[in-house]
């Protein structure tokens, strides 16, 4: 344990020299306050305080930002040292891989909650300052908050993965813009193209839901939106698999982090100096 | 007691052999002088000692432990050649997370810091540090803790003749309360003095692995005696001696270690026509030349 906060403090304390503290956090509240400021028009139709509307747009946004934040920070863990030279003296202290991952985790993780949370904070603080019951939108915040971080928590641990793999920074940063787009961009359209082929056949009923929930990011979406009564203004896609359990797709979200943190520790295991 | 040993180690590379049977076994309290050229296998053998990377055959035992094992890394610790930090970090943050990895109180950091001659600068990022500098963060963090093995790689690059002098001293502690010591370097002359044993590598294998006296004697290189005549009885001298003369006085004769004490004698007969006489043994240098030549093509 003391060995992993070894490795976190001087990680976080890393991050924070190279302004990626700075940076995470600026980049969170200004889109938070531009969101904010948009959904000041009237919502009157639905009915949701204001609040509750600002989380829809903010879980639109956290899908966008917070994998992007997560593998920017992450690609060059292990790639990075092999760059530099730091990684072989590591290895020979009694220290075990996964430990020194789990403290890198531990940092990145740290680093992404501050940001994550001053960018909410800001956009609560928006919204309550313009409606006084937004109060009411408080749970489904603090329930963005802490999905996000398990999204964040998805996509350092697959930036890990790519890092011991790839060996070399350069490749380490496309594979994470690759895996960055297909996630977030390429697999939903995937998803509508079949839909629309599929015409309301088996695929939509039956694989679709399943494929919905195996994208660490539509189950993101979808728990996050299903409970929340501003579902209809923002769902898109998830109003074809409003059929999904929630319980499911947090399910997916709870083994999101541990199996691509599984997988970026046999990796690194495997990988000699 | 032997706190690392090595037993027909051979390990290869994409059909490349780097190491070929190596037999090597360090003693506690023993500095050992690992020579060889580049790409001879050195930073390989170490790296298989670290258990960084696993031998293709043999065995290797670091204090009765798998290398690589925690045991095993508890008690050993590495100066890479060229060692690296995070730039961004101080030499002081940077030896307490050592120091914390270790098991260790980070509060040691700066005494660490101070016997390499590090004090002040401790405060200061390492991106800004001479490689001097950046070495000597190294040598600090391979003290932490009572290490039973170090494995050094080029511990003295980058330093300037005092500081090796003072990291040969520490070094000299450290064996004195029983650590062993394996190190590789260039700077022979440091070498010849510092150590108890010299290994030399050459292409994989290991042909020599003895103290220097003992290898000077197995070399059996040509001993150099360079006899200075007064300048009216050099020819004398040089027909007498049947030597080669050069630049007006000076003659000089090559023979074998056995050789050495009748040569001696003919000379000292020669009384008053010579002046002065000097004894040549062989280098480190034309030792180290002598059996690096020998491995097996």
């Amino acid at each position: 344990m003391n060995r992993i906060a070894a490795i976190a403090g001087s990680e976080f304390r890393i991050a924070l020299r190279n302004r990626w503290v700075a940076i995470a956090v600026v980049l969170m509240a200004l889109f938070a306050l531009v969101l904010a400021a948009a959904g000041s028009a009237p919502t009157g139709q639905l009915g949701a305080d204001k609040l509750s509307v600002t989380v829809a747009s903010l879980t639109s946004l956290a899908i966008y930002l917070v994998p992007l934040m997560a593998l920017l920070m992450a690609f060059d863990a292990v790639a990075g040292e092999v760059e530099r030279g730091t990684l072989p003296l590591v290895l020979t202290y009694p220290v075990s891989r996964p430990e020194i991952l789990a403290g890198k985790f531990a940092a990145h993780l740290a680093t992404l909650a501050i940001a994550v949370g001053a960018g909410y904070a800001i956009a609560a603080a928006a919204a309550m300052w313009m409606d006084p019951r937004a109060a009411e939108g408080i749970p489904a915040l603090a329930r963005l908050f802490w999905t996000s971080l398990l999204l964040g928590a998805t996509f350092l641990g697959l930036a890990y993965w790519i890092s011991a793999a790839a060996r070399r920074p350069g490749a380490a940063a496309g594979l994470a813009i690759g895996l960055w787009l297909v996630f977030i961009v390429l697999y939903d359209l995937g998803l509508l193209a079949g839909v629309v082929a599929d015409g309301g056949g088996t695929f939509t009923t039956a694989v679709l839901p399943w494929m919905i929930l195996f994208n660490p990011a539509d189950a993101f979406r979808l728990y996050n939106l299903a409970a929340s009564e501003a579902t209809a203004a923002a769902a898109g896609i998830a109003g074809a698999a409003n059929t999904i359990p929630p319980m499911h797709a947090l399910a997916s979200l709870l083994l999101w982090p541990l199996v691509a943190f599984f997988m970026a520790t046999a990796t690194f295991r495997r990988m000699t100096p | 007691m032997q706190t690392l040993i090595l037993s027909q180690v051979t390990k290869t590379f994409d059909g490349a052999t780097a190491l070929s049977s190596v037999s090597l076994a360090v003693a506690a309290g023993e500095r050992v002088a690992l020579l060889g050229h580049n790409g001879a296998g050195k930073s390989t053998l170490m790296k298989i000692v670290l258990g960084l990377i696993s031998a293709d055959r043999g065995d290797v035992r670091v204090l009765d432990a798998e290398p690589g094992s925690h045991a095993a890394r508890a008690a050993t610790a590495y100066l890479p050649e060229n060692v690296a930090f995070h730039p961004a970090l101080t030499g002081l943050e940077q030896l307490r997370c050592y120091l914390r990895l270790r098991g260790e109180d980070p509060r040691g950091a700066e005494v660490l810091l101070e016997r390499v001659g590090l004090g002040e600068a401790g405060r200061r990022r390492i991106g800004t540090y001479s490689k001097g500098m950046r070495q000597r963060v190294g040598l600090a963090q391979a003290l932490i803790g009572r290490p039973r093995l170090l494995v050094l790689d080029e511990p003295t690059s980058g330093l300037d003749p005092v500081s090796r002098r003072e990291f040969y001293t520490i070094l000299d502690d450290l064996a004195g309360t029983g650590a062993a010591i394996l190190l590789s370097s260039h700077a022979l002359t440091e070498v010849e003095v510092r150590t108890d044993r010299i290994a030399i590598l050459s292409r994989g294998h290991l042909v020599a692995d003895d103290t220097l006296p003992n290898l000077r004697r197995v070399a059996a290189l040509p001993i150099h005696l360079q006899v200075s005549a007064r300048p009216e009885a050099a020819d004398e001298v040089a027909r007498r001696l049947s030597g080669e003369r050069h630049n007006g006085a000076r003659i000089d004769l090559v023979c074998g270690h056995d050789d050495k004490i009748a040569r001696l004698g003919q000379i000292a007969e020669l009384g008053a026509m010579v002046e002065d006489v000097h004894v040549v043994p062989p280098s480190l240098e034309d030792i180290y030349a002598h059996f690096s030549g020998r491995a097996p093509s």
